[in-house]
Order: C-alpha cells, then sequence, then structure tokens
C-alpha cells in the first residue's frame, strides 16, 4: 500500500481523501469543522484522527496535497475596458483560475470605484484593457486610480502591451504589489488566459493562503496548490482528454450545486457543429467555468422567485409529488435557516426542485445560444456561446447532488428542452454522480499523478 | 500602424467582398480588425473602443444599410469615438438610386465617406491616407 493524502480546506469542512496509489482505490475520508479563525491545522489534526481511526490500515503517508476554498475563497476583482470584450475575458480568466469574481469594472476607474474597490474584501485585481496595440490609455487610467488610492493588494496588469512600460513606471518605487503578465485579449475576440492564470495561482500559492492563515498548514503538509474550484475544472479537463493511453470521456458539463452558488464547469471548445452556423462574440475558453451567485440551495433560495415565477416553479415538481408546498415559505426558512436539513417527504420533494431549478437555470446561463437569419439559401444562424450539444457525459457533485437518491433526475434537467430550443444544451449526455466527492481531490492528485487520478474517476464517477 | 475596423452590417451575411477589403488594406500596411459578417453596430464600436481603431469601414450588400446604420454616428459619439472617421460601402441601398442623393442621406447621418455600389474598395485608400494620415 502506498497512501497519497488530499486535503480540502473548505469554508465549513477540511475534507481528507486518501487513496492507495498501488491498488488505485479510496481507502477512505473523513472531515471536520475548518478552524481558520484559530489554527488551521487543528481541524486538519482532527479529521487525520478519524481517518487513521476508521483505516488503521494507512500507515507511511507517501503525500499530501491540499486546495481551499476556506475563509471565503480566492475573492477577485476584474477590471477591463469594454463589458463585452476585455472585461469578460477579465471575468473568464478570474473564473478558470478558480476565484470568485466580487467586484467587475468596465472603461474609466472613477474615484467611487476605487474607494469601493480599496474598501471591499478582494484578494487580488485583475487588470485588462486594450488588445495589443490598441487602447492604452484607459487601463493606464486605471492604473492610476489604483495607485492614488493606494491599493494594497496584488495587481496583475493583463492587458494591452504598449501601456505596460509606462503602467511600470506609475508603480515603481511604490508598496504596489504588481505582476505584469500577456494580455487576456491581445487580438479583438482572442481569449489568452495562461500567463494571468498561473500569476493568480502564484499570488494564490505564495501570499493569499497565508493572510487567510492556511499557510500553517504547510507545515505538515508539502504545498497548497489551488483553490479547490480550479482543482475540480483540472480534474475535469483531465477526465475529458485522458491521459496517454488511458482514453478521455470526451466533451464534459460538470454541475456542482452549493449553498450559495451554482457553478457549471464545461470542457470542449464548443465550436458551432454545422457549416451554416457562424461564431460571434469573444473565444470561449476551453476549459470554461461560470458561477452563479444567485443560484443556491440556502443562501441564496430567496432569490430563486425573482428568476422564476410561482408557476413555474412548480413545472419542477415531480408529476407524483401531492404535496401543497408553500414556495414563499419553504424559500425563506431555507435562506433564514442555512442549516436546514429536510427531514420529510414534503421538505425534500421542496429541495429536489430548488436544485432543478438551479441546475436548469444555470446551464441556460453557461451554454451557447443561436440566433436565426433568413436567406435565401436557407437560414443561416449566429451563435454566441459554447456548443454543447454534443457532450458526451453530464457530472454532478457538490452537496445536494452526492447525496441525492434522485440526482440524475435533477441533472436531466442540463439536457435540450423544448421549450429553449435556441439554447445549445447537451442533447443526449450520459449522467454520472460523484458520490464520492472526490472531484476536486483528483485535480490535486493529477498534478503528479495523472494516470491514477483519471482511473479513480472513471472508477468512482457513477 | 493605423488600426481600421472593417465588417458587414446588420443581418448581412454577404462575406466575399468583407475578405477583399481585409485583404486589400492589410497589405496596404493598415492593422485591419475585422468584425466579420452578421456585425452589430456595437460590435463595430466595442471594435473600435478596444483597438482604439483610427476608422470604421462599414459593409452592407443586402440592400438594408440605411436602416443598419442609423444612428450609428450618434452610438460612437456616445461612445468616445467622435474622433474616428466613419466610411460606408457596398450596395448601401436598395436597387438603383441617384448617387448624390445617396451620398447626401449618409453623409448627413455622420459618414465621411459614401461608396456607391461598383466603387471598390481600392478607391478608398487614398481617402484613407488623406484622412488619416
Ligand atoms: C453571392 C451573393 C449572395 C450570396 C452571398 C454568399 C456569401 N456568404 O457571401 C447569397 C446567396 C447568400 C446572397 C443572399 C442575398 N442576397 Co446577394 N448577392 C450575391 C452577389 C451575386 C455577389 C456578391 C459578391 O460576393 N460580390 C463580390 C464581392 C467582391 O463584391 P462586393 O460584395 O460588392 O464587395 C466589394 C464592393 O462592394 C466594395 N465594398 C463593399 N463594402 C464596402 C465598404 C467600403 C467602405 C468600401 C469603400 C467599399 C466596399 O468593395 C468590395 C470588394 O471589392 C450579389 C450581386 C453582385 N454581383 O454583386 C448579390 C446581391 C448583393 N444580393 C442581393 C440580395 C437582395 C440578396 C438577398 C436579400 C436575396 C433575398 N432576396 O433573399 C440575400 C440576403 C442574405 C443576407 N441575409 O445577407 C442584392 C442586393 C440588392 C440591393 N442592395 O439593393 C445583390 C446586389 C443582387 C441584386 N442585384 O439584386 N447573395
Amino acid at each position: 500500500m502506498k497512501p497519497y493524502l488530499l486535503v480540502d480546506f473548505g469554508s465549513t469542512y477540511t475534507k481528507l481523501t486518501a487513496v492507495d496509489l498501488d491498488e488505485e482505490y479510496v481507502i477512505g475520508t473523513s472531515h471536520a469543522p475548518t478552524t481558520v479563525t484559530t489554527n488551521v491545522l487543528d481541524g486538519y489534526d482532527q479529521a487525520l484522527k478519524y481517518l487513521l481511526t476508521d483505516h488503521p490500515e494507512i500507515e507511511n503517508i507517501s503525500g499530501i496535497s491540499a486546495c481551499s476554498s476556506a475563509a471565503g475563497g480566492l475573492k477577485m476583482a476584474a477590471i477591463g475596458l469594454v463589458e463585452e470584450l476585455t472585461v469578460e475575458a477579465a471575468k473568464r480568466t478570474c473564473l478558470g483560475a478558480g476565484a470568485i469574481v466580487e467586484k467587475v469594472y468596465s472603461h474609466h476607474l472613477t474615484k467611487r470605484e476605487v474607494r469601493d474597490l480599496k474598501e471591499s474584501n478582494i484578494d487580488i485585481i485583475l487588470l485588462a484593457g486594450g488588445t495589443d496595440g490598441g487602447n492604452k490609455e484607459c487601463i493606464t487610467f486605471n492604473a492610476q486610480m489604483l495607485k492614488n488610492i493606494g491599493i494594497d493588494v496584488p495587481i496583475i496588469i493583463a492587458g494591452n502591451k504598449d501601456a505596460n512600460d509606462e503602467i511600470e513606471e506609475l508603480f515603481e518605487g511604490t508598496n504596489i504589489e504588481y505582476y505584469i503578465v500577456s494580455n487576456v485579449m491581445p487580438k479583438l475576440k482572442e481569449l489568452n488566459v495562461k500567463e494571468a492564470k498561473e500569476a493568480i495561482r502564484h499570488i494564490f500559492i505564495e501570499k493569499i493562503i497565508d493572510a487567510k492563515g492556511i499557510k500553517k498548514a504547510e507545515e505538515k503538509l508539502d504545498s497548497i496548490i489551488m483553490p479547490t474550484p480550479e482543482a475540480v475544472l483540472t480534474a475535469c479537463e483531465l477526465l475529458s482528454k485522458g491521459h496517454e493511453e488511458e482514453e478521455g470521456y470526451g466533451d464534459l458539463l460538470v454541475v456542482d450545486i452549493g449553498g450559495a452558488t451554482t457553478d457549471v464547469h464545461t470542457i470542449g471548445e464548443g465550436f458551432p457543429k454545422r457549416t451554416e452556423v457562424i461564431l460571434k462574440g469573444l473565444e470561449e475558453p476551453f476549459a470554461k467555468r461560470t458561477v452563479e451567485g444567485d443560484l443556491g440551495m440556502r443562501y441564496s433560495a430567496n432569490a430563486l422567485l425573482s428568476l422564476v415565477n410561482n408557476y413555474e416553479f412548480k413545472k419542477y415538481f415531480e408529476d407524483d409529488d401531492a404535496c401543497n408546498h408553500d414556495i414563499k415559505k419553504s424559500l425563506d426558512r431555507r435562506h433564514n435557516h442555512v442549516d436546514f436539513i429536510p427531514k420529510t417527504k414534503d421538505e425534500e420533494e421542496f429541495d429536489k426542485a430548488i436544485a432543478k431549478i438551479c441546475c436548469d437555470v444555470s446551464v441556460s446561463r453557461h451554454v451557447g445560444h443561436v440566433e436565426r437569419v433568413h436567406t435565401p439559401l436557407g437560414d443561416m444562424y449566429y451563435q454566441t456561446g459554447k456548443d454543447l450539444t454534443k457532450v458526451s457525459y453530464v457530472i454532478g457533485t457538490g452537496g445536494i447532488l452526492i447525496n441525492h437518491k434522485d440526482a440524475k433526475k435533477i441533472l436531466k434537467q442540463t439536457s435540450k428542452k423544448s421549450d429553449k430550443a435556441l439554447e445549445l444544451r447537451p442533447t443526449n449526455p450520459s449522467i454520472l454522480i460523484d458520490r464520492s466527492y472526490i472531484l476536486s481531490s483528483m485535480g490535486l492528485l493529477s498534478q503528479k499523478y495523472p494516470k491514477t487520478a483519471i482511473r479513480l474517476m472513471k472508477r468512482y464517477l457513477l | 500602424m493605423k488600426t481600421v475596423v472593417i465588417g458587414v452590417i446588420g443581418a448581412d451575411v454577404h462575406a466575399v467582398g468583407n475578405k477583399i477589403i481585409d485583404h486589400v488594406l492589410s497589405e496596404n500596411g493598415y492593422n485591419v480588425v475585422n468584425v466579420g459578417v452578421l456585425s452589430s453596430q456595437e460590435d463595430f464600436i466595442n471594435a473600435a473602443i478596444e483597438t482604439d481603431a483610427n476608422a470604421i469601414l462599414i459593409s452592407s450588400l443586402y440592400g438594408h444599410g440605411e436602416m443598419d446604420c442609423k444612428f450609428f454616428k450618434e452610438k460612437c459619439v456616445e461612445a468616445g469615438l467622435e474622433d474616428v472617421k466613419l466610411y460606408v460601402g457596398g450596395n448601401i441601398v436598395v436597387g438603383k438610386q441617384d448617387n448624390a442623393e445617396v451620398e447626401e442621406k449618409f453623409k448627413e447621418m455622420g459618414f465621411d465617406r459614401v461608396y456607391m455600389p461598383g466603387q471598390k474598395i481600392e478607391d478608398a485608400l487614398t481617402h484613407l491616407k488623406e484622412d488619416l494620415g
């Protein structure tokens, strides 16, 4: 046996997953409350104790890797010029790096905006604007504004390269910590996230985990490698592409419904599947993550009625659901008691309906759309976003989906719908559930043992 | 290097002329940013802002040019692009109409240069030099 330990410092729980690298199976998992306010290692030690009690066979742990979303996760501000272009490129970069995009600004920053930014509790700023050789006035102006207000969090500059010298001169000699990387949108509509993403990861490892009290963990662990959502995205990408002779699953869509947010990850180019379709808009990331802050099981439950009305809500109840739900009251109850656990059949059915809505709406926002134009050659279409009609697998993870007996039914909400015909949703996907909750762990493991990670995913995603 | 944004406006799919314009302007030393066919007014404007364009060259081939170009200049002004030169060409109106009238109409709409059917992109090269330096 060659045990390897994967640790996830979550906002509520510190979760441990032990895998055996020799036999390639999950030995066991455990969790304990996260303790960032005192010493993060307390929670870790507790969880480890549970694990070792349950599995005394674990000896000589060969390595440990950790990811973290504790203390509110990695919070970022995305700044760009035009909303649909460099602002969107900056946003996608942050999301792809596993961050929560807390603040978004376009065009010239105002004094009010930078004050607001300074007062917020964000961890990193991503400053973009202009294609290479394009507009450099705006990003330089914004850099000056950030300097004026005395921003004290790291700034990643990923805009028009022509502005870099000027910005560097502005920041030199100040206390501002800045990193200059290649433009997130070097050419019109071309997305380039790699360098900026690496910079985010670097700052996360060097600075953020320290500020969030997780650095202590490094005394015992090898390192904190990445924010948890990035670990999930990394796992998905590996599972999609495969590794050496281990074949991948092809295009994937992963839904993670939490208490406050719903994350959707997709892996795939998403290019138009038919010749009469013309692609519009900013290039899509191959591994794309979107986060919906108004879709969740508890914290954001009260927001649901602003997205679907009472009548529409009812459509998400099962046909054989005989309960008489008071929608407004049930939602408020969950919002006001975020640790609410359904006990009756009635409450379970209601949770299921919420999960279906989260799933349906988040996928509507994530997938590409088409619009029709008439020509004598027949209809032509424009596509914005990813065509995900050929996605082969839909995977459910996180909170409710892991444990729910009807998880697959909930995930059916991701596929093609007659009343949403212009949305490029998966047509006929196979549905898998991350029952053992291993996706983020496998993202971590893949950094050193990709082949084992993919084999484990194939075995444990059911 | 001067930057020009080109594209075909509205629900217009005529792609051939657009490719030729891209080629000719690039050959003549312009940094061409091509938003392609089926482009909205916003597509042109957003591209011009990010790339700091000196001119926008709109093509319209299918006859709805006048409608598609309505309030384009106003939107440019709104977006801070008041100094960007605006050109329009192709088959900008339906069928054969009086050239002078058409030109007058588009100039009133705020376009700096207006090209009639049959006028090639080469005709615009001297104007571009004049206008952009
Ligand atoms: C091929 C073609 C099509 C193809 C296009 C295929 C494709 N994806 O490209 C198809 C079959 C799809 C098509 C459809 C239609 N077409 Co058509 N089409 C043509 C055709 C035969 C050739 C166009 C072409 O490629 N020309 C070659 C290129 C190199 O020339 P160009 O496009 O004119 O561009 C040059 C100049 O105009 C100029 N130029 C263009 N823009 C600008 C801008 C500036 C600033 C400058 C300086 C110069 C400039 O420079 C370009 C390069 O030299 C023309 C007729 C013709 N002979 O022009 C009709 C024509 C353009 N079509 C026409 C029409 C009406 C249509 C339809 C509306 C038909 C219908 N009833 O449904 C649809 C519209 C579809 C849509 N939504 O866009 C009319 C337009 C009439 C008008 N404006 O009053 C034309 C003129 C035919 C006609 N005489 O009736 N069409």
